[in-house]
């Protein structure tokens, strides 16, 4: 009973606030890279338009390794945007603004993006016939 | 918009109004995209998964035909209108000289607008001219 009362350690009040408020920043973050992403999206679809050599060369670029890296960071940031985006959808509705359901919706998140980048990219090794 | 309170700011409601005061609009258009991008997203990088380090031939017959030149399309167009709301709202916020954050929006716009048209343009060409 008394134990109830007593003044928990500031650490978990402070702690809460600060991983919704690096998932909001997060979210900003990776929409701006995704708008500079779509550079990248409308030279492959130009170069696929132009013919087989420029699209030769446009896979030859995206496939090197700087490619692939930009392009995994790009998946990443494309899959943390639609979930967390989708999380802003159910705020916006007026759902999940409990702090606690805000902190194990935003866990979901960053779990979620986690397993669809993996998803995505093994299935794409895969695809290709491994590395 | 419904005002249910609780963690929403009044910053951030207020934010809607913008400069043009088409605050309402921009907001409901920003929500819209983002429902239809959910599955077109996941449609396409499904897709692009898929066809990893295929051959021109593969590619171009695939975004040719009927229902993926489509659906590239709508994505497309959701995309930067999305982007454009979205970087407007960005702008807003950390642009405080009244001319560069116009000039900021109108260059977001008309960037938008280009590349959109680019990326249609490419879509359709290889759909009808191959
Ligand atoms: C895949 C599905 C997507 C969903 C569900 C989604 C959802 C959202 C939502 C709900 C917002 C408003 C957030 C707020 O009110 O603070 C937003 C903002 C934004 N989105 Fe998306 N989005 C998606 C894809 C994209 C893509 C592909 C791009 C870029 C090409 C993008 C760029 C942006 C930008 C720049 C913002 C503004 C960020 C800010 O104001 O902090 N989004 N998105």
């Amino acid at each position: 009973m008394a134990s109830d009362n007593r003044p928990l350690s500031p650490h978990l009040q402070i702690y809460k606030p600060q991983f919704t408020s690096v998932l909001s920043i997060l979210h900003r973050i990776t929409g701006v890279a995704l708008a500079l992403g779509t550079f990248l999206l409308v030279y492959w679809l130009m170069a696929a338009a132009a013919g087989p050599d420029r699209f030769a060369q446009a896979q030859g670029l995206i496939g090197s390794i700087i490619g692939r890296l930009l392009l995994f960071g790009w998946s990443f940031a494309l899959f943390y945007h639609m979930l967390n985006g989708i999380r802003h959808l159910f705020w916006d509705a007026g759902k999940g603004f409990e702090l606690k359901t805000a902190f194990l919706t935003g866990w979901l998140v960053v779990a979620g993006a986690v397993l669809f980048t993996l998803i995505a990219w093994i299935a794409a090794y895969s695809v290709m016939g491994g590395i | 918009m419904a005002d249910k309170g609780g963690l929403r700011t009044p910053l951030a409601r207020a934010r809607g109004l913008g400069p043009a005061k088409d605050g309402v609009a921009h907001w409901w258009a920003q929500r819209v995209t983002a429902v239809a991008l959910v599955p077109l997203v996941i449609w396409f990088v499904a897709s692009i998964v898929l066809l990893s380090n295929c051959s021109y031939e593969r590619f171009t017959a695939w975004i040719g035909s009927p229902l993926p030149a489509v659906l590239t399309i709508l994505l497309i167009v959701a995309t930067f209108r999305h982007a454009q709301l979205g970087l407007q709202v960005v702008i807003e916020d950390y642009v405080h000289r009244e001319g560069t954050k116009l000039a900021g929006i109108v260059l977001v716009k008309l960037g938008a607008f280009a590349l959109g048209t680019a990326a249609v343009f490419s879509v359709l060409k290889i759909s009808f001219g191959g």
